[in-house]
């Protein structure tokens, strides 16, 4: 795969522990395709998010990437200086992240908070700014009147709503998504996850999903890696991860998700 | 069509309940968060109360436990009204009876103390063991009752367990106080999928054991199945469905527990590009018309009832 978006080689990032070193991800590698929903599965510990950190170079010590490559468009991120790094972060690479409903600035409208983005990375003014805060705001279906207001003015899932228009306003290739519905409730979480597929198909951006809830990810993803203490244990197409999955560990973390009883009749028979 | 005005609560409420709500309000100025709550715990069953965030599940915990009080309504302990707090010894004995379990099993455990620390205090307060023999024994019988090994687990401190192992740590703590009824709010939403169905199988092992009442509160409709006998799906303060967990989650009847049912997630129905728009406005126009306040009741099976839909103002 030559016209890969991201391509991650051997990587492997470490903890310094009071007991030694920790490797917390070993030797992982996987590419991410342009226009592609790939999805990192696996246990709280197993190394994902530590992934999505590296990525971005935000891992900070006690851990570090201790070999291996990150290549976005055949450019090595791990080697970039810190100036050529800050244009690739955010404007090339946006990142939704767990609580990023709490990662609003509370005393800051919602609307200074785009600017703020836009300004720095494309030099906008504050006209041009809320031109696209509004248009963002539409495409996130919250009314654009309410641009002016404080983020604790919003529910959990407009707030994470938010943060994923302020994260496209940039129109990044990728945007990394770390356990983004995690906190919310489940129709909230369909709801955005829909408009994520959606926006997903008409803007053309790569995603990279990290969740551990398999069926959800199923759902959304085109391709699923499965991780399992810090290595790739399984990648593949979505159909072949969930119907017809080769890892013994992969298999346990399908039967250990509770699921409703008519789906538990529905998986028993032949797919 | 059985909309019988008396019906609130039918079959929920029984005479062998340990702890009954009966038309329970609570309003917080212009917010109703409770509208007509009625529903009761039975020992060795467990009800799941389940809904989206701000429905009101967490205000009836927090009424159940003693950290609220309602606005109206009355709440029956042992067949015995306590909706007004009582002397301190019918206090005591009241929140020795009603143990929680919290949702953020890292918040809820103080990381100065061990675990073993965690659960001799409600052991020697509540005065279940004699002795520091007796206290060591206590607390082996505790960890290996959640599935914790004693050995390994009770000299740890909270940072050196797992989520899922701390909500372990949780329940016991709960369980020494030996209670009658437990309060579970949302204990398995900040952990892992993987590991969820460990501590749903646990409550539910607990609840046969020790013949526990249990009410299990959740946002996934899904755990409740596996948990629970039976349900009530509640929204905006209003109980919107209830009954037999079986008959409610195979044969919904309310637009609010359809799309609750809708919206867990289904491996084998991927998202399709295009289609957020509708299920926004789907989602959104049920929640309209589930929000107005109704006094029509269906009774749609032998212990499955749901309300009808009020006018929309």
């Amino acid at each position: 795969m030559n016209n890969a978006l991201l391509q991650i080689r051997d990587l492997s990032v470490d903890y310094l522990l009071d007991k030694g070193v920790f490797n917390a991800v070993k030797n992982v590698s996987f590419d991410i395709g342009r226009g592609e929903l790939f999805g990192l599965a696996g246990e709280s510990g197993c190394g994902k998010s530590t992934i999505a950190y590296a990525i971005t170079r935000l891992a900070k010590p006690p851990a570090w990437v201790a070999g291996g490559e990150i290549l976005l468009d055949g450019q090595d991120l791990l080697g970039m200086t810190e100036r050529a790094l800050q244009v690739v972060r955010w404007k090339r690479i946006g990142m939704v992240f767990q609580s990023a409903m709490n990662s609003l600035n509370p005393l800051m409208r919602v609307e200074a908070q785009f600017h703020d983005v836009l300004y720095r990375h494309t030099g906008s003014n504050r006209e041009k700014s809320r031109a696209r805060a509004e248009e963002m705001f539409r495409l996130v279906g919250i009314p654009a009147d309410r641009l002016s207001n404080y983020p604790h003015q919003f529910s959990g899932g407009m707030r994470q709503r938010i943060v994923i228009a302020i994260c496209l306003a940039l129109s990044p290739e990728l945007i990394i998504m770390d356990e983004p519905t995690t906190a919310l409730d489940v129709v909230v979480q369909r709801e955005i996850l829909e408009q994520v597929v959606d926006l997903q198909k008409s803007h053309g951006f790569s995603v990279l999903f990290i969740t551990h809830d398999l069926h959800l990810m199923a759902q959304i993803c085109h391709r699923i890696g499965v991780m399992l203490k810090g290595e790739l244990v399984e990648v593949g197409d979505v159909k072949q991860v969930s119907r017809a999955p080769v890892h013994d560990y992969t298999k346990r973390l399908w039967g250990a998700i509770p699921s409703l009883p008519s789906m538990n009749a529905m998986e028993r028979s032949p797919a | 069509m059985n909309a019988l005005p008396d019906i609130k609560g039918a079959q929920i409420t029984e005479a062998s309940s340990v702890i009954a709500l009966e038309d329970i309000t609570r309003s917080f100025g212009l917010v109703h968060a409770l509208r007509g709550i009625s529903f009761s715990l039975v020992p060795g069953r467990a009800l799941a109360l389940v809904g989206e965030s701000g429905c009101g599940k967490t205000s009836c915990a927090r009424i159940i436990a003693r950290m609220d009080n309602p606005t109206s309504g009355t709440m029956l302990f042992r067949g015995k009204d306590v909706t007004a707090v009582g002397s301190g010894t019918e206090e005591k004995s009241y929140r020795r009876a009603v143990q929680m379990v919290f949702q953020d099993p890292f918040a809820s455990l103080n990381p100065v103390f061990s675990v073993g620390h965690h659960l001799v205090r409600p052991l020697k307060l509540h005065g279940h063991v004699q002795g520091r023999k007796g206290a060591a024994d206590g607390v082996d019988a505790l960890l290996e009752s959640v599935g914790l090994d004693p050995i390994l687990t009770a000299h740890k401190f909270p940072h050196e367990l797992s989520g899922g192992q701390r909500q372990r740590v949780n329940i016991a703590r709960a369980l020494a106080v030996q209670p009658e009824v437990l309060v579970a709010d949302e204990p398995t939403s900040m952990l892992d999928v993987s590991i969820r169905l460990g501590i749903l199988e646990l409550l539910s092992s607990i609840k046969r054991q020790r013949n526990l009442a249990l009410l299990y509160i959740t946002h996934d409709i899904a755990t409740a199945a596996h948990v629970a006998e039976e349900i009530v799906v509640m929204f905006a303060g209003q109980m919107v469905e209830w009954g037999d967990t079986m008959s409610v989650i195979t044969d919904p009847r309310h637009p609010y527990t359809k799309l609750l049912l809708s919206a867990v997630p289904d491996p084998y129905q991927p998202f399709v590009p295009g289609d957020s728009a509708q299920f926004l406005q789907h989602a959104e126009k049920i929640r309209q018309i589930s929000r107005p306040s109704s006094d029509g009741i269906d009774k749609v099976g032998p212990n499955h009832f749901v309300r009808t839909l009020g006018k929309i103002a």
